[in-house]
Parts: structure tokens; C-alpha cells; sequence
């Protein structure tokens, strides 16, 4: 319990220091914000007069001592406000709201795929011979180091050009949903399979493996019920990491399925230097991350009673 | 049984090891020399022969403006392998700065320098890239500042526990114990020794940084469009994936290659070092 108290504690300072990065990267654009804003918002590249710019310096609060700003913006942020939008003049959270849901459903679900086909594939194919377990191997490796945008294009043109299974646009329907998904879930399978799978190979080699077989569990049983709960560990650490990694890669897979999402607003914001989204943005995907790995913890306490007891 | 094993683990790894060492050798000549492997122009327009499919004439087709795909790809090399290095090189000397300085000084630096990598590690590697580009503005410098800084926190936590497990060893004990001065100690025993396992994740880093850069270009805030970067060629053919798939697939299959074979590299060179770091 302490050690939980601990965690959420720790979690809270490292949300507050990512805060202060985005806040300074706000800061560290060249030049004069209000100038920059300004330029932004007209189309225009001039020199612009003290008076011009004195109410974006007061709506922006530009003006205030750098204190004042650092204080707003973090105090800010436990309101739920992440500043003011550069190029859509309203607040950040309004921007991205409505797109948090349909990018979250993606990596969530592609969590989940990637699971599925990375404990079916380790369940089929370690130690079942050496042709299955090489083949099984092989593949691992071959698709942890796929990048995103190569395994999206391939999927969009046999699965949505030739074939025409699915929809070119993805949109966020069901079905519009199934080749993102495959794009993120792919190479991550391939990574947790890696993981799992020598972690499997390890415990099928354990005193208790033997004993549960000497009482006449079926091969099957042995794997499902005593094998796959110790050969899982290590990648349920790895998952919140993971999330991270399938962030970055539901930014790619938004993009070439023209799917909405935080990815796509990130994108657009980055090209137009619409620092505050740009921010805001990092610092949601920061907070998820922090919390995902505070869940990581109690699922792994979960399957590893060993931990809970201390 | 045991022999058969003995060797197919010694013969496998072999046969991928010489097709690795045969991609990076076209790779860098690709680089070095481009005109040794094509003798046309990555930018001779051809409007007679646009969108091209896959021919013997041109191997991995023409693009909208009827350019050779292969030959593009070729010239792309220097700057994409440029673009790999640079970053990776600029992300160990972070790594190596913030590593030694956390492990050697100890006390509140180690802390605070640790706290801080753990913060970063919150945030993504594409997101910090792409923090980095909307700050200083998409351009070829900007992507290597990008991905390098991206990709610094990992290495930085590898380095700083290197160190930590290298100055436990009984030679650095034995060194100080005969008067070494300290700093001649950590030059001569504690860098290299500290260092040398990491050779293998530089090499594994080089693709990953190239994957990542080419991923900037791809989403266009990487290299801008007119380059062959491979990254660029690859967004500048996503208008005509529905009709020419080639523009997208074989610059991507290349990226793959050349990502799978100096990962493969990294490896047998870890194995050979017997590398400590993950």
C-alpha cells in the first residue's frame, strides 16, 4: 500500500516536470511571441507596432514576469487548461477533446491485438519442434522492426487498394478500424512475442513444469495454466512502455488512414507551429503514459502475488 | 544432437551476417559514390514515361515525374545515412554526458539527473521529435536535433548503468589503489571498458534513428520535399498510393533492409563483445 502511495506520488512530480518542459519549449521559439502570433494569424511576415501587438501580449499574458506565466500555466493545468490555441484561438483542451477518444480506441485495441497474436503465437510455437519454433522466432524478428508507415502502407494497398476489403478512409468506424489497429498491433507483437517467448522456453524448463506433467496434465493444460502466467511478466512490464511506442506509431497510422485523432491535430499543429496544441498535446499523451504504468504496476502485483504480499 | 545444434547456430547467424555486411556495403557506396551503382540522374524528368510500374527498364518504377525510382533511392542514401549517423552520434554525446556525470558524481546529481531521464521517457520518442520541429521549424538540421534528442533518454539510462557496473570492477579498484590519478583512471579504464558493450546499440541505434527520421519526412516535417531522402520520397508518393504503389512499398522495403541488416550486425557484433547492456 505504501509502495502504491509512493508511486501515485511520484507519478504527480513527473506530470509536474513534463509541464515544465512543455512550458519552455513554448518559450524557446525564435524570436518574439506576439510577433510570431501575429504573423501567424494574419498570413503577413512584418515588424509589427508595440500597440498592434498589446492585446495578444494581454490575452496571452506574454507580458507577465516569467514567474507569473509558469505559475498560470501549471496551476492551469490542474484546472484542466492547457492554454489558448495559436491558430484556432480557442482553448487547447476544446481542440483536442474531441479527438482523444478516437486515438485512445486505437492504441487500446491494438494493445490488446498485439497480446492476442503474441501469446498465440508463443503458445503454437515455442518447443514444438525446431522448423514451428524457428519459423515462430524468425517472424518475431522480422516484424519487431517493422517501422509503422512501412506495415500501414503495405496493409492499406493489398488489404484497401487491391483487394478492397476495407475502406481506403478509414474514419472511425468498425471496419474503417481493423487496418490502423493491424499497423500498430503488428510490430508490437513482435516485440512482446520476443519477450514472452524467451521467458516461455525458460519456464517450460522448470522443476514444477515437470511435476505438473508427472500428474498427468495435458501438454496444453501445463502451458496455459503454469507456463503462460510466469512467461507474461516480463512484457506486462513492458507495456506501459509499450504505449509509448504505439503513441507514435497511432500518430503515423492516423495519417495514412486519414483517421481522426490526436495524431492528425498534432501533425496540422507542428506545420503550423501551433506551439500550445503542440504542447498540450505531449502533455495529455505524458499524463496517459504516467497513469498507464501506475495500472502496469497493479496488473503485475495481479498476476505475481509475490508482489502484493510485500 | 548436441553437435547439430552447435552448428546450426554457428552457420545461421553466418549466412545473415554476409547478407548484412552485403546491404551495408551497397548502402555506403550508395553513399560514398552513387554514380558507381547508376549512371543516371536522380532528377532527369522524363514526362513520357510518369508513374511508371516496375520494368526491367526501370526496376522499381518512375515517379509523377517520370524520375527513375532506383536511381533516386541510390542518391538518397548519402543524406539518409547521413541523417542516421548524425543523429545517433549526437544522441551518445548526450547520453554520455548525462550517463558518466550521473554515475561518477552520485549523491543529488544522480538523482536529479535520473528523475529528470524519467520524465522523459514520459513522453514518446515521435512526440519529443516532433516538440523539437515545432520549435525551431522543419529542415534537415532540424530532424537530426530531432531524432537525436528523441532518442537520447534510453541510451542515457544504458550508459549511466554501464558505468555504475563497470566501476565495481576489481581493475578500476586496482587502479585507484595504485595512485592513478582519478581522472587518468576514467580515460584509460573506466570510458573504454564502460563503453566498448555499447558498440552493438550504437549500430542497433543508427537504424532506429534512420527509421525515425524517415518517419519525420513521411509525416512532411522531416527533410522537405524536393531531397531523395528516403523518408521524402516516400511522402512525396503518398498522393498516388491508390494507383502506384511502388512509390510507397520498395523505398520502404529498402528502409526495411537496411534497418534488418545492421540490426542483425548489431547483434552478432553484441554476441562477439559480449555485451552487457539490453
Amino acid at each position: 500500500m505504501r509502495r502504491l502511495l509512493f508511486k501515485v506520488v511520484s507519478s504527480v512530480v513527473v506530470v509536474v516536470a513534463a509541464a515544465s518542459i512543455t512550458f519552455f519549449a513554448q518559450l524557446a521559439v525564435p524570436g518574439d511571441r506576439a510577433t510570431a502570433l501575429m504573423n501567424l494569424q494574419t498570413g503577413q511576415e512584418k515588424l509589427w507596432t508595440e500597440q498592434e501587438l498589446a492585446p495578444l501580449n494581454q490575452k496571452y499574458g506574454f507580458d507577465d514576469p516569467l514567474v507569473v506565466q509558469y505559475l498560470d500555466y501549471v496551476t492551469g493545468l490542474f484546472r484542466g487548461d492547457l492554454g489558448t490555441s495559436y491558430t484556432q484561438k480557442r482553448p487547447v483542451t476544446e481542440v483536442i477533446g474531441g479527438q482523444l477518444l478516437p486515438s485512445l480506441t486505437l492504441t487500446v485495441a491494438a494493445l490488446a491485438v498485439a497480446w492476442l497474436l503474441a501469446v498465440g503465437m508463443t503458445l503454437l510455437t515455442v518447443k514444438r519442434g525446431r522448423i514451428l519454433s524457428s519459423l515462430g522466432s524468425a517472424w518475431e524478428a522480422l516484424t519487431a522492426s517493422l517501422p509503422h508507415y512501412w506495415v500501414g502502407v503495405v496493409l492499406l494497398v493489398v488489404f484497401a487498394v487491391q483487394l478492397r476489403i476495407f475502406p481506403i478512409i478509414g474514419g472511425t468506424g468498425a471496419l474503417g478500424t481493423v487496418l490502423p489497429v493491424l499497423t500498430l498491433a503488428i510490430p508490437l507483437a513482435g516485440f512482446l512475442g520476443q519477450v514472452t517467448r524467451d521467458e516461455f522456453t525458460h519456464v517450460l524448463e522448470q522443476p514444477f513444469v515437470t511435476t505438473a506433467r508427472t500428474r498427468g496434465m495435458s501438454d496444453l493444460g501445463v502451458r496455459l495454466r503454469h507456463v503462460l502466467r510466469h512467461a507474461v511478466l516480463p512484457a506486462v512490464t513492458l507495456s506501459g512502455w509499450a504505449l509509448g511506442a504505439l503513441v507514435s506509431g497511432a500518430v503515423i497510422a492516423e495519417n495514412i488512414f486519414g483517421r481522426p485523432g490526436i495524431g492528425q491535430v498534432l501533425v496540422t499543429a507542428v506545420n503550423t507551429r501551433d506551439l500550445p496544441t503542440v504542447c498540450g498535446i505531449v502533455l495529455v499523451v505524458a499524463v496517459i503514459y504516467v497513469v498507464a504504468n501506475l495500472l502496469v504496476d497493479l496488473v503485475y502485483a495481479l498476476i505475481d502475488p509475490r508482489l502484493a504480499a510485500r | 544432437m548436441s553437435t547439430r545444434t552447435a552448428t546450426r547456430t554457428w552457420t545461421l547467424p553466418s549466412v545473415g551476417t554476409i547478407l548484412s555486411l552485403v546491404i551495408v556495403g551497397l548502402l555506403l557506396v550508395a553513399a560514398i559514390a552513387p554514380s558507381l551503382l547508376t549512371d543516371r540522374s536522380p532528377t532527369a524528368i522524363d514526362l513520357g514515361a510518369t508513374l511508371q510500374p516496375p520494368s526491367w527498364q526501370h526496376p522499381f518504377g518512375t515517379d509523377d515525374a517520370g524520375r527513375d525510382l532506383l536511381t533516386r533511392v541510390i542518391h538518397g542514401a548519402r543524406q539518409s545515412i547521413g541523417l542516421g549517423l548524425g543523429a545517433t552520434a549526437l544522441a551518445f554525446l548526450i547520453a554520455t554526458l548525462l550517463g558518466f556525470t550521473a554515475a561518477l558524481v552520485g549523491g543529488v546529481v544522480d538523482t536529479a539527473i535520473t528523475r529528470v531521464l524519467e520524465v522523459a521517457f514520459a513522453f514518446p520518442t515521435l512526440l519529443l521529435a516532433l516538440l523539437v520541429i515545432a520549435v525551431r521549424g522543419p529542415s534537415l538540421a532540424t530532424a537530426v536535433i530531432a531524432v537525436g534528442i528523441g532518442s537520447a533518454p534510453g541510451y542515457a539510462r544504458m550508459v549511466r548503468g554501464q558505468v555504475l557496473a563497470v566501476r565495481q570492477a576489481g581493475y578500476i579498484e586496482a587502479a585507484s589503489a595504485l595512485g592513478h590519478p582519478r581522472f587518468a583512471v576514467i580515460r584509460r579504464h573506466l570510458f573504454p571498458n564502460a563503453m566498448r558493450p555499447l558498440v552493438a546499440v550504437v549500430c542497433l541505434g543508427v537504424g532506429q534513428s534512420i527509421v525515425w527520421a524517415s518517419a519525420l519526412s513521411f509525416l512532411g516535417l522531416g527533410v522537405p520535399p524536393p531531397s531523395s531522402e528516403w523518408g521524402a520520397l516516400l511522402d512525396a508518393g503518398r498522393p498516388h498510393i491508390t494507383t502506384s504503389w511502388w512509390l510507397e512499398i520498395l523505398p520502404g522495403l529498402v528502409i526495411v533492409l537496411v534497418t534488418l541488416a545492421v540490426t542483425a550486425l548489431g547483434r552478432t557484433l553484441q554476441n562477439r563483445l559480449g555485451g552487457a547492456a539490453r
